[in-house]
């Protein structure tokens, strides 16, 4: 795909994680993550289950705590201060691999909570946006309906578009095509990618193999929490250097 | 074999058999569906029929209009013979103004029926969403009215308490901005602890003088019946909500001593039975309570019902807490809501969803106990009431009508509340299951 070449990555960072470690109890989950991501790139993260890639940008919007390193988000870091972790997620955009709409709001109510309560934005104007967003994602006629109504597919999009009415800087993708029945992975993933061609910074956590070939410009493998091998699409997947890499990707590209 | 065929009449719609449809497919679905239902429904035909030949005569005569018990007696043997034994309502509407005020002062019986009628008024904004919002500001009001309607005295005296909560939202913006939510509203309580121990009193005396408006003075020893229950029935209710509300966050806390205090509460007051705080309230806070302080029976009592809702109320509510998915705190606090935002939007809108049945049920329950309140020598309806009324020498002998009586009142408005609370889980059904 020749867009993604195309799409520009600026020199401004936009993520910088340094000697970052995070135990669960006595668990060591992250071992040392060292890792820029400048603005505009597009980081697909893949890796075994229990490698640590999800608690890794679960980190990110300090929904998960790291233990020793740094984290900076923006320009912000995060430490215990409320009001640094507040703002930084205010800016970062999380998709789920459950979506987690609220089930007792409507769609146009789930897109103009955050905008209307965080954002103090005008309820009015807050609707605005929400539609626009919900058009983005194709679904503007599913806003009076209640998320329980609508397929998979289109509740992730409107997570999608949740996240984007705040108007974020970064948007992180927990496996967000993971619990979709196959025929609704390509329009969350059509939905993604045009997202990236917009110049949004993604960092997404997915198995989708296609979808990285097509958009990312830098694939991170990880293994045992720590990144085991980080290189652009082509070289990744047709010139992989570790054996731990070799292994993963025969066993996923395998059939 | 030709198996060719083609219809050349069309067949209209029949009926289904006699068997299959109307009353008759009823019956036998539901009352005669094999030998073992069979028996079992003649078995209950037969019971209802013993339980009406016992209860059917007694209420037929049914005696509405009499004096005393003697007089019931003589009208009952007059009309269905000498032996036959009959119902004596009459007590009822005797004793009607006793049951329903208790010894609230007869002159002034129009002013708990305002209360009430401003009551309906000041709780419609709550229960029905769909009514203007704006009723609340009412329903903010209406402790303030229904104190001053209910006992008296000066009208300054219920504003100064209202003003101890006003006290708390003030100081809270001040300070929020600098310490925090949390800290702040802590500051702003003990604010209004200030307030109500120091200041409220010279308020309330001097504002009395320089503007004295004042209706009659009633004591709380002159509450009883149903007014009683009432007062403390509502007013629990509604403060043991919000208060177990903030149990159940406090339970969910991360701050050791915040959790530890609400874990203490709830497992204390949850584990004592109510009669024991009920005689802490009228007899042991008499120890404790410096002399001379006048702290009304019935606001104490009111206080350790509600704590004792609000225990209950904060393990139901953790119950609906834990009943979401972590995906919901995740993506609210994922979208930079802070903490009290997400409670107040995303997660306590679901989970009080979920409790509905069992709020309710708790609601209920301190309804129902507030005839307890008769062991600490208050007139409630059920044993206060009841055994002054029976002490009567004219009643002397009446014995079921008067529980009869109560027992279906309370019957009606737990009634109320159960169906209430299904229409209210029916409005919020959103899931399209």
């Amino acid at each position: 795909m020749a867009q993604a070449q195309q799409m520009q990555v600026s020199d401004e960072v936009a993520v910088q994680i340094t000697a970052m470690n995070k135990w669960y109890g006595t668990f060591h989950v992250l071992r040392d993550i060292n890792m820029v991501v400048n603005k505009g790139e597009r980081i697909v993260i893949c890796g075994p289950s229990g490698s640590g890639k999800s608690t890794l940008i679960r980190c990110i919007n300090r929904l998960e705590e790291h233990q020793s390193g740094q984290i900076v988000v923006d320009g912000t870091e995060l430490t215990s201060d409320l009001k640094n972790i507040d703002k930084v997620r205010s800016e970062v955009g999380m998709v789920f691999q459950h979506f987690n709409l609220f089930p007792h709001l409507t769609i146009l109510e789930n897109l103009t909570l955050a905008p209307i309560w965080v954002r103090k934005t005008p309820k009015r104007e807050a609707e605005e946006i929400a539609m626009h967003y919900l058009q983005k994602v194709k679904i503007p006629e599913q806003a009076k309906k209640f998320p329980g109504q609508l397929s998979g597919g289109q509740q992730q999009r409107v997570a999608i578009a949740r996240s984007l009415c705040m108007k974020p800087r970064i948007m992180l993708f927990d496996e967000p095509t993971s619990a979709l029945d196959p025929e609704m992975i390509k329009e969350v993933l059509d939905t993604m990618i045009e997202l990236a061609q917009d110049g949004m910074t993604m960092l997404v956590v997915t198995h989708e193999m296609g979808f990285a070939q097509a958009v990312a410009n830098r694939v991170i493998f990880m293994d045992q929490g720590q990144i085991v091998e980080q290189n652009e699409p082509r070289e990744f997947f047709n010139n992989p250097k570790s054996d731990r890499t070799k292994l993963f990707l025969s066993q996923i590209l395998g059939h | 074999m030709n198996t060719s065929f083609a219809r050349s009449d069309m067949l209209p719609a029949q009926k289904p058999p006699v068997t299959e449809r109307g009353l008759v497919k009823w019956l036998r679905e539901n009352l005669f569906s094999g030998p073992f239902n069979t028996i079992l429904t003649l078995l209950g035909l037969l019971i209802l029929y013993y339980i009406v030949r016992g209860i059917g005569p007694w209420l037929l005569n049914s005696v509405w209009n009499a004096n005393s018990i003697q007089e019931c007696r003589s009208i009952i043997a007059a009309n269905a013979g000498e032996g036959a034994s009959g119902a004596c309502w009459a007590l009822i509407k005797a004793r009607w103004n006793q049951f329903l005020f208790g010894l609230y002062p007869p002159h002034l019986y129009w002013r708990p029926v305002l209360a009430l009628v401003l009551l309906c008024l000041a709780v419609a904004p709550v229960l029905f969403l769909s009514l203007p919002r704006k009723l609340l500001w009412f329903t903010l009001l209406y402790p303030v009215i229904a104190f001053f309607l209910l006992w008296g005295g000066s009208v300054w005296t219920p504003i100064a308490a209202m003003a101890g909560l006003a006290v708390v939202v003030v100081v809270f913006q001040l300070v929020q901005g600098t310490v925090g939510e949390t800290v702040g509203a802590g500051i702003g309580l003990l604010a209004a602890v200030f307030w109500w121990a120091y200041a409220d009193e010279p308020v309330v005396s001097a504002l009395s003088t320089a503007i004295p408006i004042s209706l009659e003075y009633v004591g709380s020893d002159e509450f009883g019946g149903f007014l009683l229950a009432f007062v403390i029935g509502v007013t629990a209710i509604s403060f043991s909500l919000p208060l177990g509300i903030l149990l159940a966050l406090g339970r969910q806390s991360d701050l050791f001593i915040i959790k530890t205090l609400c874990v203490g509460f709830i497992e204390f007051i949850r584990g004592v039975p109510l009669i024991t705080l009920l005689f802490t309230a009228s007899l042991l806070l008499g120890y404790f309570l410096p002399p001379g302080t006048n702290f009304d029976i019935i606001l104490r009592v009111i206080i350790l019902v509600t704590f004792f809702a609000a225990a209950y109320l904060a393990e139901v509510i953790r119950g609906g807490l834990a009943a979401l998915p972590r995906g919901q705190y995740e993506a609210a606090d994922a979208l930079g809501l802070d903490y009290w935002q997400a409670q107040r939007l995303v997660i306590l809108p679901q989970a009080l969803k979920i409790s509905i049945p069992s709020i309710v049920s708790t609601f209920i329950g301190l309804f129902k106990d507030t005839t307890l309140v008769s062991f600490v020598g208050l007139l409630d309806p059920l044993r206060g009431v009841t055994n002054a009324v029976r002490a009567d020498i004219n009643w002397k002998g009446v014995y079921w009508e008067p529980y009869i009586f109560v027992g279906a009142i309370f019957f009606v408005i737990c009634f109320g509340m159960s169906r209430y609370s299904m229409y209210l889980e029916n409005k919020l059904k959103t899931d399209h299951r």
